[in-house]
């Protein structure tokens, strides 16, 4: 290889070795990534996902900003052992509205992405709380801070537009009507009828326990408890699921 | 471009029409950030808006110094090398201080990890918070700092030429700080946009961008304007490192700001393409930051130290090209068993396996440059330094193509073994590799006939290597455990352990690991204190030991 | 500098280059460096051939090559989990239809549904009521013979079946203890009375005047679900208040702000997220704690 062509070309060529550089990694990453855009069968057919209502979003917010996905994956590995601690494993699909992606890297905590409805409002309370009160083997820290800091919700409608302009099909009346939903969703017997036909299966109700306060708590346990909860995997065979 | 030796050029240091774009860019960039102070539409985003008004002023104010200064008799600090190292030693002195700080963040949060109650239960405080603070301070505050200055001393010394650029190399180095000082603060604030070692905002983002895009032309031109026939393989290194990390940055950022004046953003890719994309980034962080950049500084440090020669030019030319090709496709194996699809995960995997030679290639160059020189392990601790960090190198590659092989994955994913290969790459090779080149530069930059004290280096040596031991067993103890408990089943095919078990199980191992990583943050203390003493000028009377002054240590002139 | 060079030390030449007193030995790759590349570049060849592994377009679009064996992980995992199944079909199938007492007749049966129970109890189950299944405040012990809504086997399983007070279970169990004091029924006074009454079921009250004040208020208000004698009801979940067993807290202070502020816990039901077998064999699980009726 020395012989017919010199390495030295490009030595002495501090162009040449950058250009060449560039092309070399730019392979990778090109064939890898571009085909997952194109290939139909990336992103299962399933129905039932759809966008993170206002609340849900601010929630995911706060589950971001608090590094939660430090300690928590939202992603069950198609493993024996994962499925049955678990449930089912998650689909592509079913995060694929989720700017960005939780799907985590470490388990210092348990998997997540199926807590929805697994435990009460009461429950996430006391353990945001202080952890180790409900579940004394725990190095969760605490967040007492969320319960008693209100949601800044003043630009949500800003956040569905971000996600519009990034491919999450938010409808104009779903961006306007933000403000209204999110406060809907998080207040007993509210009117949620506009909620729930741009939201199907989103569940209102006081989160937090404090009637009073639209508080970060409220948003929060609002996502963790839709987590999983959108795709009906009885009406589904495995088959469906091929990628 | 101003070479103090370069006759009838404007002096370095005046106000030349550069340095008055220069002034000028800062003063628009200030004006831009107090709008955006002005109406920013979160505290987070003001309190960084002022930051960059502050510092941008701050720039232009010591041009105006420099400008005075030279004007007024005094003349800009040259050593007469006419190598530009004052932006190196500036270099060196952050990669001590952000290396400190890391670590102790690393300290705090292992043993939160210990004794839970150690979160104090802030907003501030708490883990989720701490641990990117801790992964990027030492990534990128005190790796990037030891980078970014030994790529300035190298390029400069292996190219026979002055480093490009006036201004340039002190706005890298000033306008990465303030990278990492945006980036840090904002973790604590909760400015975040969870992608792991790319969790900084939109804007730092952008900011970063730009002082990237500086350091690849200064690096570039320097090389340039070389005065050696030949680019010496540090140096392909070197560029590989700081071209590709633009690559993945800006790939890996693209997001759109909920408005311009907020600190929220929303990646632009979804799902599993955002995943995969994170991980081609992270993967390469890995490999290019860590790696390549770092397989540089070996190869300067290591044959400039043994006083040896490189041991093959031909496995230099294969491994390098290998690497930085074979590197990019591994990012998958941090998806296995994922809703990635079957056919990126293979991809991923089986790259890994062929990454193995490649990464190797560097570890052969760098042991067997020692080859008639192995004395000097036992008479030169900065040298042991460097070559332990070599054979850490060789073990964390060697395991991470273990770790990608879908069997084991499935086990050690999402436990506390990738915690412990993270760290025996991460202590191990980045760590030492770094450790040596700073003991050899603070010496050669501060004119000092040899550092201190060399007792001091061994003591140094001796408490981080036990400091590693444990941590890392402690990770591959606590990692198998973790994933054997998950998947163990009892007699009858029923999961054996609910996950609060395995939770508790993990208590003592994060004890050791964390007195490990106490005993790794002293030997970086001790490393201050001897770099300090060196620096003041001081020598450890009672080491009487021959002078290790670098050979061709002045800039000479051409051929 | 471009001088050809040898290396005293090893005799191996230098590629003649010096860069800051640097050079380069000419030595080859070691061949068992290469060897072991190739071997691994083999190796990834033959394994793309075996499994999916490269994307192309073909003429119905984008797709990738599937690998020859047909490798497919979320089959295998599938195929594991009814492999598994299948095994245990004789006696998971049985437990999700036998009726409970006789699956607890049946020493075979219950042995499987114990370690059933067991395993799903820990990730479910415990994080609300315990490792132990001691409970805490506010979740309920399951060792003890206090019942809420009933020891029977029939009882626990439609407790877990259903949950209490889950609101998205339309046949839940159902019933709420009202915020006396909040919601201006009875006076601060009255609560206070009516808590050193209950406390006085237990044995508890030293305050004689006020037991008897409280009577009254509890005759008119309580009775209704927790009985004429404070024994409790169990269809209402209302619990038993004389057996000094409290689920909120036994002081003054608790029974107080319970009083007042009403309680109304919540345990999901598990109808949706575990099989039937499964949640058999919890209701037969929790039933051999301590306390089954
Ligand atoms: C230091 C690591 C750590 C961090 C950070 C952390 N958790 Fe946890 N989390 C745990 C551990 C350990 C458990 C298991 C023990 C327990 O239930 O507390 C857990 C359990 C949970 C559970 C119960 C899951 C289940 O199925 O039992 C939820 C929900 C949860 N965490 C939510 C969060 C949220 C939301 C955040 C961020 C605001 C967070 N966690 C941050 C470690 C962490
Ligand atoms: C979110 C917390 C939570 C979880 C998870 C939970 N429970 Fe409960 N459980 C409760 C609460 C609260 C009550 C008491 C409700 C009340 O006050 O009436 C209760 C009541 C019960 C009762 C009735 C006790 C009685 O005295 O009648 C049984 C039996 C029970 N749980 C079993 C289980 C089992 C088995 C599981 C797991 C499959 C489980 N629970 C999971 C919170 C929980
Ligand atoms: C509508 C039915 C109803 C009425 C009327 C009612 N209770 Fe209750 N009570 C309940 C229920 C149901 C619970 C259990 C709540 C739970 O499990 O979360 C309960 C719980 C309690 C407890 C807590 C027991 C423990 O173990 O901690 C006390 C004390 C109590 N009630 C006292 C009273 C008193 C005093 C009154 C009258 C002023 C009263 N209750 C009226 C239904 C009722
Ligand atoms: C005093 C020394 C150090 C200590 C005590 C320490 C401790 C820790 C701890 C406790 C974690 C979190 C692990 C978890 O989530 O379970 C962590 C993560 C990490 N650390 Fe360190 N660390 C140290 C030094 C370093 C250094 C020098 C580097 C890199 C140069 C580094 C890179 C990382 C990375 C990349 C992670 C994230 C790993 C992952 O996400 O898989 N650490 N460290
Ligand atoms: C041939 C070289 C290497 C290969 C093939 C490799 C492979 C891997 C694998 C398989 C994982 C685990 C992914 C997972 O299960 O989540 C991993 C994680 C990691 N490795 Fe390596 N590794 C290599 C070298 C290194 C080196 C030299 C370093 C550091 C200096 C390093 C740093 C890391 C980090 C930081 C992570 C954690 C990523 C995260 O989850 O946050 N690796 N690597
Ligand atoms: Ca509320
Ligand atoms: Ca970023
Ligand atoms: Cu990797």
């Amino acid at each position: 290889m020395a012989k017919k062509f010199s390495h030295a070309t490009i030595e002495k060529n501090s162009i040449l070795l950058l250009v060449l550089t560039l092309v070399v990694v730019a392979i990778g990453g090109l064939v890898e990534i571009v085909p997952t855009f194109l290939i139909k069968s990336t992103i299962e057919d399933v129905k039932g996902v759809r966008p993170y209502s206002p609340l849900e979003l601010a929630g995911r917010n706060i589950y971001i900003r608090e590094g939660c996905y430090n300690c928590h994956s939202q992603m069950v590995r198609s493993l024996r052992s994962e499925v049955e601690r678990y449930g089912h494993y998650s689909l592509a699909a079913e995060s694929k509205y989720d700017h960005p992606f939780q799907w985590g890297s470490k388990r210092t905590g348990p998997d997540l992405a199926r807590v929805g409805g697994k435990y009460s409002d009461e429950w996430h309370r006391l353990h945001m709380e202080d952890p180790r009160a409900v579940v004394p083997e725990s190095v969760m820290p605490g967040y007492p801070f969320l319960a008693q800091t209100p949601l800044d919700y003043r630009n949500i409608e800003g956040g569905l537009r971000a996600l519009a302009a990034a491919g999450v099909p938010y409808s104009a009346e779903e961006i306007e009507n933000a403000r209204a939903d999110l406060e809907a969703q998080a207040t007993l017997d509210a009117d949620t009828e506009g909620l729930m036909q741009r939201y199907p299966k989103a569940v209102a109700r006081d989160f937090d326990g404090n009637p009073k306060m639209i508080s970060e708590l409220d948003a929060l346990v609002a996502y963790l408890q839709m987590l999983g909860t959108l795709v009906d995997f009885n009406a589904y065979e495995n088959t469906d699921f091929t990628q | 471009m101003a070479v103090s030796s370069a006759p009838g050029a404007t002096p370095p240091g005046t106000m030349t029409s550069a340095a008055w774009a220069v002034a000028g860019a800062l003063i628009a960039g200030a004006v831009l950030f107090i709008a955006i102070a002005a109406k920013a539409q979160d505290a987070p985003m003001a309190a960084h808006a002022w930051l960059f008004v502050f510092a941008f002023l701050a720039g232009v104010m010591a041009l105006g110094q420099r400008h005075f200064n030279v004007t007024h008799g005094g003349s800009v600090a040259d050593d007469g090398t006419g190598y530009a190292d004052g932006v190196v030693k500036a270099g060196a002195i952050a990669t001590l201080f952000w290396g400190v700080a890391g670590f102790l963040v690393g300290v705090v949060i292992a043993f939160q990890l210990a004794f839970p109650f150690l979160n104090l239960d802030t907003a501030f405080t708490n883990f989720g918070r701490l641990r990117p603070l801790h992964t990027s301070a030492v990534i990128f505050a005190f790796g990037g700092n030891a980078l970014i200055a030994t790529s300035f001393y190298v390029v400069q010394r292996t190219s026979r030429t002055r480093l490009a650029g006036d201004i340039a190399p002190w706005f890298v180095f000033w306008g990465y700080q303030l990278f990492i000082v945006i980036a840090a603060t904002g973790y604590l604030m909760g400015v975040t946009q969870s992608k792991e070692y790319a969790e900084p905002e939109w804007y730092a983002d952008i900011w970063l961008t730009i002082v990237w895009v500086v350091y690849l032309l200064v690096f570039l031109a320097t090389l340039a304007k070389r005065k050696e026939p030949h680019i010496y393989v540090a140096n392909w290194f070197y560029l590989a490192f700081i071209v590709t990390i633009a690559m993945l940055h800006i790939g890996n950022n693209l997001a759109i700001p909920e408005t311009w004046t907020s600190s929220k953003s929303y990646a632009l890719f979804p799902g599993v393409q955002d995943a995969l994309i994170q991980w081609w980034y992270g993967h390469n962080a890995v490999g290019f930051f860590l790696t390549a950049g770092f397989l540089g500084m070996m190869y300067y440090f290591i044959p400039k130290r043994a006083e040896r020669p490189v041991y093959s030019y031909r496995l230099s030319i294969v491994h390098f090209w290998s690497l930085i090709f074979i590197y990019i496709w591994a990012g998958p194996h941090h998806l296995h068993f994922t809703a990635l699809p079957d056919w990126a995960q293979t991809l991923g995997m089986t790259f890994s396996i062929m990454l193995w030679m490649p990464s190797w290639g560097g570890m052969i160059n760098g042991l067997m440059t020692l080859s008639g020189a192995w004395d000097k392990l036992r008479t030169d601790p900065v040298i042991r330094m460097l070559v332990v960090s070599v054979a850490f190198y060789g073990m964390s590659t060697f395991e991470g193509p273990v770790m990608s092989v879908k069997a084991v994955n499935s086990l050690s994913h999402y436990t506390d073994w990738t915690i412990g290969h993270v760290h025996s790459g991460a202590l191990g090779w980045v760590g030492f590799i770094s450790f040596g080149a700073i003991y050899c530069l603070i010496p050669w930059l501060w004119k000092r006939e040899r550092l201190y004290s060399l007792a001091l280096v061994s003591w140094h040596f001796w408490i981080a290597t036990i400091g590693i031991v444990l941590y890392i067993t402690a990770m591959w103890v606590s990692g198998i455990l973790q994933g054997l408990m998950w998947r163990a089943y009892d007699a009858q095919g029923f999961l054996e352990y609910s996950f609060a078990e395995t939770v508790e199980a993990m208590h003592p191992f994060y004890v050791i690991r964390a007195l490990g990583g106490v005993l790794f943050l002293t030997g970086a203390l001790i490393m201050v204190y001897n770099c300090w003493m060196t620096i003041k000028g001081r020598v450890r009377e009672s080491e009487p030991l021959p002078a290790s002054a670098p050979a061709g240590a002045t800039l000479q002139p051409a051929e | 500098m471009s001088e050809k060079h040898k290396d005293e030390v090893t005799g191996v030449e230098t590629t003649g280059h010096s860069w800051d007193g640097i050079r380069e030995l000419n030595n080859p790759l070691p061949k068992w460096w290469i060897y072991t590349f190739y071997a691994t570049c083999i190796w990834a060849a033959v394994y793309w051939v075996v499994m999916p592994a490269w994307p192309y377009l073909s003429l119905d679009g984008w797709t990738y090559t599937k690998g020859v064996i047909g490798y497919e992980q979320r089959d295998v995992v599938t195929g594991e989990i009814e492999a598994i199944a299948a095994g245990r079909a004789d006696t998971m199938q049985k437990i999700a239809t036998t009726p409970l007492p006789e699956i607890a007749a049946d020493p075979g049966l219950m042995e499987v549904a114990l370690g059933a129970g067991r395993a799903a109890f820990g990730d479910n189950c415990a994080p609300c009521h315990g490792s132990g299944a001691q409970g805490s405040k506010g979740f309920p012990n399951l060792n003890d013979d206090e019942w809420l809504w009933g020891g029977t086997l029939d009882d626990i399983h439609t407790t877990l079946q259903h949950g209490i007070r889950w609101d998205a279970d339309d046949n839940t169990r159902f019933n709420i203890m009202m915020a006396y004091g909040r919601d201006g029924i009875l006076s601060r006074a009255e609560v206070s009375d009516v808590a050193e009454y209950v406390l006085s079921l237990s044995g508890g009250s030293e305050n004689a005047d006020a037991v008897s004040r409280g009577a009254d208020i509890f005759q008119s208000q309580c009775v209704a679900c927790h009985g004429e004698a404070g024994k409790g009801n169990q269809e209402l979940g209302a619990p038993d208040l004389t057996d000094a067993i409290w689920l909120y807290g036994g002081d003054k202070t608790d029974i107080v702000e319970t009083v007042s502020n009403g309680r109304s816990g919540v345990m999901p039901a598990w109808g949706e997220r575990l099989d039937e077998g499964t949640i058999k064999a919890l209701t037969l699980y929790v039933y051999t704690l301590g306390g089954g009726q």
